[in-house]
């Protein structure tokens, strides 16, 4: 019985995966992004700017951390929401017809998005090795936590928001009113100590904040404490993950 | 094999299936056959548990379809009228996923996969992407994952739609093999009355929601009165004659011509002519069409709306 979950879950995986391997296109593109920002902005702003509160991290290291972040919320939201296209092209119907439960269709997805964001994040640290971020085993294996943990929270929000759409220009409103804002209130690019309340407040409320912080800490050392951050994130994992599971079971098949 | 009861689906005020009952025999290939909108579809989705009925209920290999889902689907195949293959996949990955979908037992996986595509005739392009499939093909390839799990039944939603008339006829080859191989009992919907004369065994018309009609396709046609024969002929009393024949069973003389209705033509002919010296004789069959129109007072559309679907998603 078990067994026959397990597999279940597997097909839908080994799908995704295959896809994400054949679609080098959206690889390539989704990795060039993150390494443009972190060496074209990672310099350039560098280069005007050095990092309150974290005397000796040159920018482009402060914000490296930020970079991983982004590439896992735009890689596991797109992910998510490409169920809008499964949709409309059928693949979703002939999943939905088959004796699989929504709860295990929902498990192969994030399992799959995890996994597309884990292989970028892992091509990103190899970088940041490259531009002096001080690895060790333990912050590596920190690290990964950090990102599957996130992968699966955003993976399960673009599910439930992609499941509540039934035209692609659904897709345009989340990377306009979802991706961009986790990305930009996250404090990747910028050290949230000084920020106008405001702000302060809708940082707070962006789970990808708590990923980025978790990863500064243990990668350079600096911001709060990795444990609580990790902590924080996880219980929003946690609640997206049920979010999303809600709104997978009610989606309609046709 | 279906028993269908008082079925009906409303969307807000629009009703698409209208109070539906019919039984569906073990074994048999039965046509839904109906014009665009007439409900098929939404028949099929309902039968197949991916749609909730609004009233109304069925079982489908003994199974209730609102009360036991899983048990239903693992007791169908379905081929929908869009493709809905991975395209990104090669044709043997599209059917080892779904058959670990529907846990296909591990021991005879393989085997059940090269059987299937032998069946459906893709085994020489099992290692190809999606992608380079014809239509047809790619049809084919749904059909094949569709029986991997040995369903009891099967449902094909317009099968041959957007297929050129070559493909067409290559369908329906493979769709009666499948008769012959895998023993399911089969529900097709189409709107094309060839198809549904050539391969059906019962014939359900359906508009507005509603069965108007349920019979074999030869019988559907009798409805209209059988075959009609026309005879030019010299003998005076050609008509008294014909009326003689208990075959016949409307007889009249009009412009100059012996006009005859029979069952079946071909059988009656050469007695008639046995009887009555001809110039010429020739006679002609209704087709399907031609009781829809009297079904339904309306003609079959042959072309399905142009939605997204047919937009993006077109075979060939």
């Amino acid at each position: 019985m078990i067994e026959q979950h397990l597999a279940k879950v597997y097909a839908i995986w080994l799908r995704e995966f295959k896809v994400f391997l054949r679609e080098k296109s959206r690889l390539v593109a989704s990795t060039f992004t993150p390494i443009l920002w972190l060496f074209v902005i990672g310099s350039g702003i560098g280069s005007a700017t050095s990092i309150s509160g974290a005397p000796g991290v040159e920018y482009q290291q402060f914000i490296f951390p930020g970079i991983v972040i982004m590439s896992i919320i735009f890689s596991s939201v797109f992910y998510g929401s490409y169920i809008i296209w499964d949709r409309k092209f059928d693949f979703l119907k002939s999943v939905m017809v088959a004796p699989v439960s929504r709860g295990t269709v929902f498990v192969g997805k994030t399992l799959g998005g995890m996994t597309n964001s884990l292989v970028q994040a892992m091509i990103l640290l190899a970088i940041g090795a490259a531009i002096g971020i001080p690895f060790t085993p333990l912050s590596v294996m920190q690290a990964v936590a950090v990102i599957l943990l996130l992968s699966f929270g955003l993976t399960s929000l673009g599910l439930a928001l992609g499941s509540y759409m039934y035209s692609l220009e659904g897709f345009q409103m989340i990377v306009s009113f979802v991706v961009f804002p986790l990305f930009f209130l996250s404090g990747a690019l910028f050290p949230l100590d000084n920020l106008p309340s405001w702000l302060y407040v809708l940082t707070a409320a962006d789970p990808a904040t708590y990923g980025v912080s978790a990863l500064r800490g243990t990668m350079l050392g600096v911001g709060g404490d990795p444990a609580l951050d990790f902590a924080i994130l996880a219980a929003y994992t946690g609640a997206l993950g049920l979010f999303g599971i809600y709104s997978f079971k009610r989606m309609k098949a046709v | 094999m279906i028993n269908i009861k008082g079925l009906v689906k409303r969307y807000g005020r629009l009703t698409a299936v209208d109070g539906l009952t019919l039984d569906i025999e073990d074994n048999e290939v039965f046509g839904l056959l109906g014009s665009n909108g007439a409900g098929k579809t939404t028949t099929i989705h309902m039968l197949a548990t991916l749609l909730k009925p609004t009233a109304g209920t069925a079982t489908v290999n003994g199974y209730d379809i609102v009360a036991q889902p899983s048990k239903v689907r693992e007791s169908i195949g379905i081929v929908f009228q869009a493709p809905s293959s991975d395209d990104m996949l090669t044709g043997y990955e599209n059917l080892h996923i779904h058959a670990l979908l529907y846990s296909v037992p591990s021991k005879g996986r393989r085997k059940r996969i090269e059987e299937v595509l032998e069946l459906v005739g893709l085994a020489d392009r099992k290692n190809d992407r999606v992608k380079t499939y014809s239509g047809g093909m790619r049809r084919r390839l749904e059909i094949a994952r569709g029986l991997l799990h040995k369903p009891k039944v099967m449902f094909l939603d317009e099968p041959t739609l957007g297929l050129d008339p070559a493909s067409r006829e290559t369908m329906w080859r493979y769709v009666r093999r499948l008769v012959e191989e895998e023993k399911v009992t089969i529900i097709l919907t189409t709107h094309y009355m060839e198809e549904a004369d050539v391969l059906c065994d019962r014939i359900g018309v359906i508009d507005k929601g509603r069965i108007v009609a349920l019979d074999t396709p030869a019988n559907l046609k009798a409805l209209l009165g059988g075959d009609i024969i026309r005879i030019k002929t010299p003998t005076k009393n050609a008509l008294e004659i014909a009326s003689k024949f208990d075959f016949v069973h409307k007889a009249e003389m009009k412009d100059g011509f012996l006009v005859l209705a029979v069952k079946d033509a071909k059988r009656s002919l050469p007695e008639i002519l046995q009887g009555i010296e001809a110039e010429s004789a020739e006679f002609a069959s209704p087709t399907l069409n031609d009781v829809f129109i009297q079904l339904t007072g309306r003609n079959i559309k042959e072309e399905p709306e142009g939605g997204f679907m047919e937009k993006f998603a077109k075979y060939d």
